[in-house]
């Protein structure tokens, strides 16, 4: 029963490779949006909170065709990014990660703001005191201090990168080998008679890689939160 | 090196209005809570910036508000020790310590990480993490690692007043060292008279945002006009006396002031050592005439130099011991009965406990 076929072994492999790179692609931006958004005071910082947030509420197809019509090979963003670097997104993997990276952004920003704003200024006022500037209080007090929140970021990307769909399908469609993912892949098993084994081989397979993630991340926090303590 | 310091500020109904001149040693910003205190060193480390103002450290220009300087807190290089230690939880003892080494100038004139480490008495300590030390031990390493920076000036605020007595005990003696072997200006924040007569080289009192007084601890200390300031009974002159001869069969120990000689309960130090002493007003009786069979060990002539009327029908009253000073406060009706005047030739009467314990420390 466990015995993937080539092509579910592709769609697989996909969904990981996609994943990862939406992850670590979206994590820098995620801290700096995070860091704005939890520390900074300026005018319109509300505004930037709802379109972060807003991949979240809006229905995943509608960003997936936001995307389409923005990044796709007559959107504006698309035809400059062809023009200069040659780089197509639509109907390719990489726009894949795009996808991923935008659906997951919000969770991931949340959790690491959350995490800032836990941390004590006071610290990073003392930090101050003893010569440290702005950027250097951030590199060796604030960042290390959250960095248990900057994982459960990380892994909530991740997580809602390897279960995302609709945006995905929307902007990138689902061409084997190309970007059908795991979701695309059981959702192309249900639409054809007999495809039930495949579907639910996949879907046992989604449950232990997220299982596999979040107990990952549950230890790695333990062992973080114990290093902070002492 | 000093500190000079001009500050305006205003927050709501309450205006900071401050200027003074802490030279080199423990100059103790003293007041009530809410006197504005902590915001004067606050806004000397550049955590606050004043409305107006004008901070100079030894020549050095770290804020004028009127020439638009204002040098930010990091390149202030002020060392501050916080009420609440504020150790960096994720970093051991050794990297906290060592934390403000990484900023400093190449080349600063940094203490010796041994050295400090053996001032305070934390090697012990070393590896360990924040969270598993005592707060006595948290706040003696946070005064380590503000002398690790390489500060050109140390700022205290309340470091004793988040401790129970037990461990205010066992970091003051560190604080004493500190004043004694440290170079740079000390400025000291504190509502507590007897951690000032005890650290302070200098005071300035602080009332309601103002400087009240400024002055060398024992003249501040021992001014009637100043007791009302220093909290009443607890205010009381800061003496040096010297070791004279100790009777372990008494338990007791012979010290020579200015005004003539103390005994108190027996101390270690050898013979000629300096010690300082604190007697509270509360703790000074007067008496006209030298009194005959009374259990006070302690009775001095001294005359009267001034009268002050205090708050509650008490009196705040100088007395010249020689070229001491000491401060008494007595009922106001005490006063009238006894008939007390500048110039009255009386005996100030110490209750025994009036001399301070040894650990009121060495000046």
């Amino acid at each position: 029963m466990m015995d993937l076929s080539a092509a579910e072994w592709t769609a697989v492999r996909l969904s990981l490779v996609v994943s990862v790179w939406a992850t670590v692609v979206s994590l820098p931006v995620g801290i700096l949006t995070a860091l704005v958004l939890a520390r900074g005071r300026f005018w319109g910082r509300a505004l930037l909170s709802g379109i972060v947030h807003l991949p979240l509420i809006l229905p995943p197809v509608v960003t997936g065709y936001l995307l389409l019509i923005t990044f796709g090979r007559r959107g504006p963003v698309g035809q400059a990014l062809e023009s200069a670097f040659g780089l197509v997104l639509s109907f390719d993997r990489k726009g894949a990660v795009l996808a991923c990276a935008i659906m997951g952004f919000p969770l991931m920003v949340r959790a690491i703001r959350l995490a800032i704003e836990a941390v004590d200024p006071r610290l990073e006022e003392a930090a101050g005191t003893l010569g440290a500037g702005r950027v250097a209080t951030f590199l060796v007090i604030t960042l290390p201090l959250c960095l248990p929140g900057i994982l459960a970021g990380a892994i909530l990307g991740f997580a809602k990168a390897m279960g995302e769909f609709g945006a995905t399908i929307t902007f990138v469609s689902n061409i084997p080998g190309q970007t059908q993912t795991l979701p695309s892949a059981i959702y192309t098993f249900t639409q054809v008679p007999g495809g039930e084994t495949g579907a639910l081989r996949l879907t046992l397979l989604a449950i232990a890689i997220a299982m596999a993630a979040i107990l990952g991340s549950e230890v790695l926090a333990r062992r973080m939160a114990r290093r902070a303590a002492g | 090196m000093s500190i000079e310091v001009d500050l305006r500020h205003r927050m709501g109904a309450f205006t900071l209005d401050a200027r003074f001149t802490a030279p080199s040693g423990i100059t103790a910003l003293f007041g009530r809570s809410g006197a504005g205190k902590s915001t004067i060193v606050q806004a000397i480390a550049g955590l606050v910036r004043p409305q107006a103002g004008r901070i100079v450290l030894g020549g050095r220009v770290l804020l004028d508000t009127a020439a638009g300087i204002d040098i930010p807190r990091h390149r202030r290089r002020l060392g501050y020790v916080f009420q609440e230690g504020r150790l960096f939880p994720h970093l051991s003892v050794r990297q906290n310590l060592v934390f403000g080494r990484w900023f400093a100038p190449r080349g600063s004139a940094g203490d010796d990480v041994a050295r400090v480490v053996d001032l305070l008495g934390i090697a012990p300590l070393l590896a360990r993490r924040p969270g598993h030390l005592s707060g006595g031990e948290k706040q003696r390493v946070a005064i380590g690692r503000a002398l690790l920076s390489a500060p050109d000036a140390l700022l205290m605020d309340e470091p004793l007043a988040a401790l129970d007595d037990a461990r205010r005990a066992e970091i003051l003696p560190y604080l004493e060292r500190l004043r004694d072997e440290v170079r740079v200006p000390i400025l000291y924040v504190s509502h507590s008279v007897a951690e000032i007569a005890r650290l302070a080289t200098t005071v300035v009192a602080i009332a309601d945002g103002r400087v009240e007084r400024v002055g060398g601890a024992s003249d501040v200390l021992s001014d009637p006009s100043a007791a009302r300031l220093m909290g009443g009974g607890d205010a009381g002159a800061v003496l040096t006396a010297r070791v004279v001869a100790h009777d372990p069969a008494d338990a007791l120990t012979e010290l020579a002031g200015g005004g003539g000689r103390l005994f108190v309960p027996l101390l270690s130090d050898p013979p000629g050592a300096e010690v300082r002493v604190r007697l509270r007003a509360d703790d000074v009786m007067i008496a006209l005439d030298r009194p005959l069979g009374i259990s006070a060990l302690n009775v001095l002539p001294a005359t009267i130099t001034q009268l002050v009327e205090g708050r509650g029908g008490r009196v705040a009253i100088g007395l010249a011991c020689g070229p001491d000073r000491i401060l008494a406060r007595i009922t106001r009706r005490s006063a009238m009965a006894l008939g007390l005047a500048p110039g009255t030739a009386c005996f100030a009467v110490l209750k025994s406990v009036a001399i301070a314990r040894h650990d009121l420390g060495h000046g």
